[in-house]
């Protein structure tokens, strides 16, 4: 079974849903989901538990948007984590400290999103750093400046018009849940249908043959790992808007969680395949996954033990996938 | 000492499509330096592999001291006595040199623990056998190649190895380095071990072997006594085949120079070359691996950095560039591993095919599939790939036609010169012929094609013009006219002097 038909990678959105390997995972969801409403029913099946896993697995969800697009080039991004942080506590300093509007304060911090992950595009092109190695420092890097910045303290009094980004809704959807369904759409159609969304699955099948091929390999490198931090800088913007609080201890471990849901929605660790809504799936079955935890009252230490080996279990079954293949 | 050491009795070996060694014998005497030469795919390595129990011989025999000798690893073989030597060598160049020499034999005290004093005690002693004089301790890294190759041989020596193989000894050494070489040939001859001395430089095999031996396209041609024969004699050998394959060559008119380049460096790889190659023309590079051929055009094309030297396409000079550069002017690559470097296997043909010219035909950055499918459908069309559908992954197609799909993607960057790098090279004959017919009605339309290869026939046929490279430097040109392998071959072997 092959993963990655081009068929899937660019037909119609509802007959790459069926045609495609995410068929299969979205399979999972729904079982897992039928499950849940078995033993528990209303708790989990209720209008409000649903939005709540809705609008909780969306901020996962942006983040395995973007961290699909660094995997799919081969690389990997582990700073996420500290972006999101980093770019949620800049937002709101701009903000609360430094009086400047809601769409300014909101633009810097995604500024800084798309600033580091060039940074982190950059060692990994330029001083070719291996992109592991790069992030493990600029993780530490861009959590250091968050807690710099704050000294340590979260930053409170945000205004409404901040808070609606995490807290609001849009014809009656959570923002977060339209902010992702919109990102999906957007970044799914950029790598199917667009010249430089063919050069990012090329550059993570084969670099060289692509550079012999034309592709500009590493400025398109670049232009991903930064485009994975404004993803980040998206997600923890929302989360600071939706706890009303900019923490500077914000999104750790969070990382994991997206590599997982990318992994799981069907890309390769070593590139070349992958997609937006194999992600977003993977991101929603690690979502319910949590929620059924919480409903299943499995105590909180138990959920960390469940949500390492799934993730384990995902990368491991993700090699089987090849050794398959290269039979 | 005329006693025989070994035999090889109608050895053969085939592997996937291609037969590498078609009934060969091959007999040495103890005490003895036995040359083994043939071009590039006669079969020597294959050859010697299998008595060094890298491969398995698929039929034939072999005996060893009178005695039939079955060689099922390496591991067989060096406790008959029998060991080689690789161009590569195959040290560890963080460990010492004492590390080395008994690697995998290691001396020890009891189970566990080193014996170091005995390691190094030995060690001494076939260190000095070889002349190697620098303390046993030494990393191998902090050794020049031709110490490393002094470490090789004491390593063999170590094993008691009876009959020793050196697989182009010579090709790193300088002059004075490879005398010292022939000296520890000469005392190892005078004890009683047996030489197999590969190389291509006659000069080198008339000084210091007994014998010689002939292999061409995996047959055995013949062995000769050194003393009885000459230089003339072995190229012939070597070479003779009948040319009955006929070439497609059309009669084109050959323009202006398309492609310039003048003095390129690039270290000590690619030696102040210069050449030019005109529209309608087929330039032929010969020479043999590692003559640093596929380097020029790597350079040409953008893919590895160069030192010095210009590059001019149709009148406009190339500085620092990137593929991407040289696609923009006109250049078009098709390089030696496919597989590797020419194409994305998990991606269909349509999508290999349109990658280099996406930017050109798409507007607006957008991907017309119908556009993609369009321009796909025409090279598969006009190239014959059997495949059965544009969506087709190529991983899956057949060697032939997924080197016609690397064709096929440049063809659709409608390039000035396109160069070829051993573009038959793993190729059924059909697909062959298919592809040296595609290269003649290019030229017809005014491209110039640069075509690398390693096989002279084919370079004979095909080509305008030939250059012959050697050591990094273009060592001479010739004309289609004028050409004939014992020309080109003897252009290779004189540069190598």
């Amino acid at each position: 079974m092959n993963q990655n038909t081009a068929k899937n990678r660019e037909g119609g959105f509802f007959r790459s849903i069926v045609k495609s390997s995410s068929f299969g995972i979205i399979v999972i969801l729904f079982a897992m989901c039928l499950i849940m409403t078995i033993a528990v029913g209303d708790k989990f099946l209720s209008q409000s538990n649903l939005l709540s896993v809705f609008r909780q697995f969306s901020f996962y969800g942006i983040l395995a948007i973007g961290m699909c697009m660094v995997i799919i080039t081969g690389g990997i991004d582990i700073s996420v984590g500290s972006i999101f942080a980093l770019s949620g506590v800049i937002a709101c300093m701009a903000i609360a400290k430094w009086g400047l509007s809601t769409p300014i304060g909101v633009l810097l911090g995604i500024l800084a999103g798309a600033l580091f992950g060039y940074f982190n595009g950059a060692c990994v092109t330029v001083l070719k750093l291996p992109p592991m190695i790069t992030t493990l420092g600029s993780m530490s890097i861009a959590r250091g400046i968050a807690y710099t910045i704050t000294g340590g303290y979260p930053i409170g009094s945000l205004p409404d018009s901040f808070k609606f980004i995490g807290l609001g809704y849009i014809l009656n959807i959570p923002t977060p849940i339209v902010l992702m369904v919109i990102l999906a759409i957007v970044v799914s159609l950029f790598l199917r249908k667009t010249i430089i969304g063919r050069w990012i699955y090329a550059i993570g099948g084969n670099e060289e043959g692509s550079r012999i091929s034309g592709v500009r390999v590493d400025k398109i490198k670049r232009m991903v790992y930064s485009l994975n931090g404004v993803m980040a800088a998206v997600s923890g913007i929302a989360t600071a808007a939706r706890l009303g609080v900019g923490q500077s201890t914000a999104g750790q471990g969070y990382e994991m969680d997206a590599i997982a849901a990318v992994v799981i929605g069907g890309a390769s660790l070593s590139g070349g395949s992958g997609g937006i809504l194999g992600a977003v799936v993977g991101a929603a079955i690690m979502g319910v996954l949590r929620n059924a935890l919480v409903l299943l009252s499995v105590s909180a230490y138990w959920q960390q033990t469940v949500i390492g080996s799934v993730i384990i279990l995902a990368v491991a079954l993700d090699n089987l996938r090849h050794l398959k293949k290269k039979r | 000492m005329t006693e025989e050491l070994l035999s090889m009795q109608d050895i053969n070996k085939s592997f996937p499509g291609v037969k590498a060694l078609d009934h060969v014998s091959l007999s040495l005497l103890r005490g003895e330096v036995h040359g083994l030469i043939g071009e590039n795919g006669a079969g020597k390595s294959t050859l010697m592999k299998i008595l060094s129990g890298v491969y398995q011989k698929d039929s034939g025999q072999i005996v060893w001291h009178g005695k039939p000798l079955e060689i099922h690893n390496t591991k067989e073989a060096t406790a008959a006595g029998i060991s080689i030597i690789y161009q590569e060598l195959n040290l560890m160049p963080n460990l010492s040199i004492q590390e080395n020499v008994f690697l995998g034999r290691e001396r020890s005290k009891g189970k566990f623990l080193v014996d170091f004093k005995k390691t190094q005690e030995e060690a001494l002693k076939y260190m000095d056998m070889v002349g190697l004089k620098v303390p046993p301790s030494t990393l191998v890294k902090d050794l020049s190649i031709a110490q490393r190759q002094m470490v090789e041989v004491a390593k063999a020596l170590s094993t008691n190895a009876q009959l020793i193989v050196m697989d182009e000894p010579t090709s790193s050494l300088t002059d004075r380095e490879t005398e010292i070489l022939m000296n520890v040939i000469r005392s190892l001859r005078a004890s009683g071990v047996t030489i197999v001395f590969i190389s291509h430089r006659l000069n080198e095999l008339f000084e210091i072997s007994d014998r010689i031996t002939v292999l061409r396209d995996g047959s055995c041609i013949g062995t000769v006594v050194t003393k009885e024969c000459t230089e003339d004699q072995l190229i012939q050998m070597m070479v003779g085949r009948e040319l009955n394959d006929i070439y497609p060559k059309s009669k084109v008119e050959i323009g202006g120079p398309v492609l310039k380049v003048e003095h390129l460096n690039s270290g000590s790889v690619i030696r102040d070359v210069s050449f030019e190659v005109r529209s309608g023309e087929i330039l032929g590079f010969a020479g043999l691996v590692g003559a640093g051929r596929s380097e020029v055009m790597r350079a040409v094309f953008g893919i590895d950095p160069y030192d010095s030297g210009e590059i001019v396409v149709d009148g406009k000079k190339l500085g620092r560039h990137e593929p991407i550069d040289a696609i923009r002017a006109g250049i078009g690559f098709v390089p030696e591993d496919r597989k590797l470097m020419g194409l994305i296997l998990d991606m269909t043909v349509r999508e290999n095919t349109t990658l280099p010219c996406l930017r050109e035909e798409m507007h607006g950055g957008v991907i017309s599939r119908t556009r993609e499918k369009e321009i796909t459908e025409t090279y598969v069309r006009q190239l014959s790939i059997k495949t059965p559908g544009i969506e087709q992954h190529v991983v899956n197609l057949s060697g032939g036609n997924q080197q016609k799909v690397v064709i096929a993607k440049w063809l659709a960057t409608h390039p000035k010169v396109l160069i070829l790098d051993e573009p038959t090279r793993g190729i059924d004959v059909g697909a062959k012929k298919e592809i040296h017919a595609l290269m003649s009605e290019l030229t017809k339309s005014g491209v110039a094609i640069i075509m690398i290869s390693s096989e002279l026939p084919e370079v004979l046929g095909m080509s305008d013009r030939i250059v012959v490279m050697h050591g990094g430097r273009n060592c001479g040109e010739l004309t289609r006219a004028e050409a004939t392998q014992e020309k080109i071959m003897s252009i290779i072997l004189n540069a190598g002097n």
